[in-house]
């Protein structure tokens, strides 16, 4: 029953909780969502098809832009794509620096989604002040490890672009053993919180079934109680070698989605931990020449990255650059199920939602 | 830890399901004709020993005389993953069943396609651009596309 007008309002595309230039076309009966729909396009770059007129190497500057908050594993999975392509050996300290700069990658990127979901639930600036000043120190780590903080381009086809400096491993130690405190700090702050708790728990669930037939990947899938994590699914690199847990929940809601993602930086740590202590000495990359021409063909590299499944199908026609980049992108398809999870709620509940699920608009658009 | 089904033995579970949709295959990869793209889905999706319950993901290559359509699948129950691919000829209009049926998934990667590439998907119900604009001339991704003079 209809209990007043429906009014269509546009969400976005500059609304601060979109975290990016994304628009919601909402259609509402009083506070209740009756309809929505998405409006994508507004960061679109044109980064597949930039990708058809570089050389392979130079993709990987464009892989750094796509979810801005990750690059680390964004160039991972493409050069794994690469990689698959002509069969390239990494050396095995390669392997172990590229797992390193992907957990830390990972735990960085929680970091970001819990400190902005926390900021759109309207605790204003303190949590996410608190998740920014340890991103900080991950990103003082990229910085040793090649230069550059965000636009890391630190992988190369083979490996990685340059062995660690000697000072990075004792400010590796330092962030690995103050890193639990922190956490425990926020679930503290966080998870105790009955404001928290009651605005999070038991809204906007989606169930694992229709998470699945909607192509949801990452937290989000496993937050449905459903274990399914890549790297333990489809170990690549050198992820068997670990030990660590996949962290579940158990309704699909916003709270598992959020709660799920401050366990998996304890994962992270756990993985991390043993990097440290496993890694040896050698090359870090395989010799493999500037403008290298994969043989003709395709392959689908993919890897776990905080979003979900990020991936790269990529043909090569035996030339300098590749044929065609297709990226398939976690954040864009993770919206999939956002009609089913908002319809019937109220306003403020798609804002908490859209944070939970965690969108990157330079992923989503591309 | 998942098992990569070869176009052979895909091909072997398909063909009797579905007789006809087989048109060839080598190593990891198996081509199907466009007309059948959506009962084969229908098969592997359903069918005990396969369930794949994942669509990863959707590409489209523009290979100038035809598209091919690339399908990657995954099983999670049965620890699968496959991939099958379409060749669909023309470009004036081509068209192929669209999967959103049996994988909602598939329903923004198919209008990325169309958008991007310029191919259509017969029964998608909201097939329109979805990274451009309303209006806009041209599919960029194809080979052949040209920038407007500004």
């Amino acid at each position: 029953m209809s209990l007043s007008e429906p009014i269509t309002v546009n969400v976005g595309p500059q609304h601060p909780s979109t975290h990016g230039v994304f628009r919601l076309r909402v259609t509402f009966d009083g506070e209740l969502i009756v309809d929505l729909e998405p409006v994508f396009g507004y960061l679109h770059r044109g980064s597949e098809k930039l990708a058809e007129e570089r050389t392979y190497t130079q993709v990987i500057t464009l892989t750094d832009r796509l979810d801005y908050v990750s690059p680390m594993t964004n160039n991972q999975a493409y050069v794994l794509a690469c990689e698959k392509l002509s069969q390239v050996e990494v050396p095995e300290r390669g392997s172990y620096l590229r797992t390193i700069a992907a957990e830390l990658q990972r735990i960085a990127s929680h970091l970001v989604a819990t400190g902005f979901l926390l900021n759109d639930l309207g605790a204003l600036a303190t949590p996410l002040m608190y998740c920014f000043r340890e991103r900080e120190k991950i990103l003082d780590l990229f910085e040793m490890l090649c230069g550059a903080r965000v636009t890391v381009s630190y992988m190369r086809v083979g490996g990685v672009f340059q062995d660690a400096p000697s000072d990075f491993w004792p400010a590796f130690k330092t962030f690995l053993d103050e890193m639990p405190h922190y956490i425990d700090e926020y679930e503290q702050l966080l998870v105790g919180n009955e404001i928290l708790l009651t605005r999070l728990k038991g809204g906007n669930t989606v169930s694992k079934e229709q998470a699945l037939n909607a192509s949801i990947t990452g937290p989000v899938l496993r937050s449905t109680g459903f274990s399914w994590d890549l790297r333990k699914v489809d170990p690549y690199e050198i992820y068997d070698r670990f030990d660590f847990d996949i962290p579940v929940g158990e309704q699909g809601d916003n709270f598992d989605r959020f709660y799920i993602r401050l366990q998996e930086m304890r994962e992270s740590l756990r993985i991390l931990n043993q990097c440290f202590e496993q890694i040896g000495p050698g090359p870090v990359r395989d010799e493999v020449p500037y403008l290298y021409r994969p043989p003709a063909g395709d392959s689908y590299g993919r890897v776990e990255s905080p979003k979900g499944e990020l991936g790269f199908y990529l043909v090569s026609d035996g030339g300098i650059a590749p044929y065609r980049c297709k990226i398939r992108s976690p954040s864009l398809l993770n919206l999939s199920a956002i009609k089913e999870m908002l319809v019937g709620w109220k306003l403020a509940d798609m804002i908490v939602t859209l944070g939970s699920i965690d969108i990157n608009m330079g992923e989503v658009d591309r | 830890m998942l098992t990569y089904l070869t176009g052979e033995s895909l091909a072997h579970q398909i063909d009797s399901a579905c007789p006809g949709a087989v048109k060839t295959w080598d190593g990891s990869d198996l081509w199907v004709t466009p007309e059948s793209v959506l009962d084969v889905s229908n098969h592997m999706a359903t069918a005990p020993g396969m369930k794949f319950d994942l669509l990863n993901s959707i590409s489209a290559v523009d290979y100038i005389d035809h598209f091919e359509i690339v399908y990657h699948l995954t099983s999670t129950s049965e620890h699968l993953s496959a991939v099958f691919k379409a060749k669909v000829y023309g470009r004036e209009k081509p068209a192929l069943p669209s999967v959103i049926s049996v994988w909602q998934g598939a329903d923004y990667q198919e209008r990325e396609i169309w958008d991007l590439m310029g191919v259509a998907f017969e029964g998608h119900p909201n097939l329109k651009r979805i990274m451009l604009w309303d209006g806009y001339e041209g599919h960029p991704l194809r080979k052949d596309y040209l920038e407007p003079p500004r």
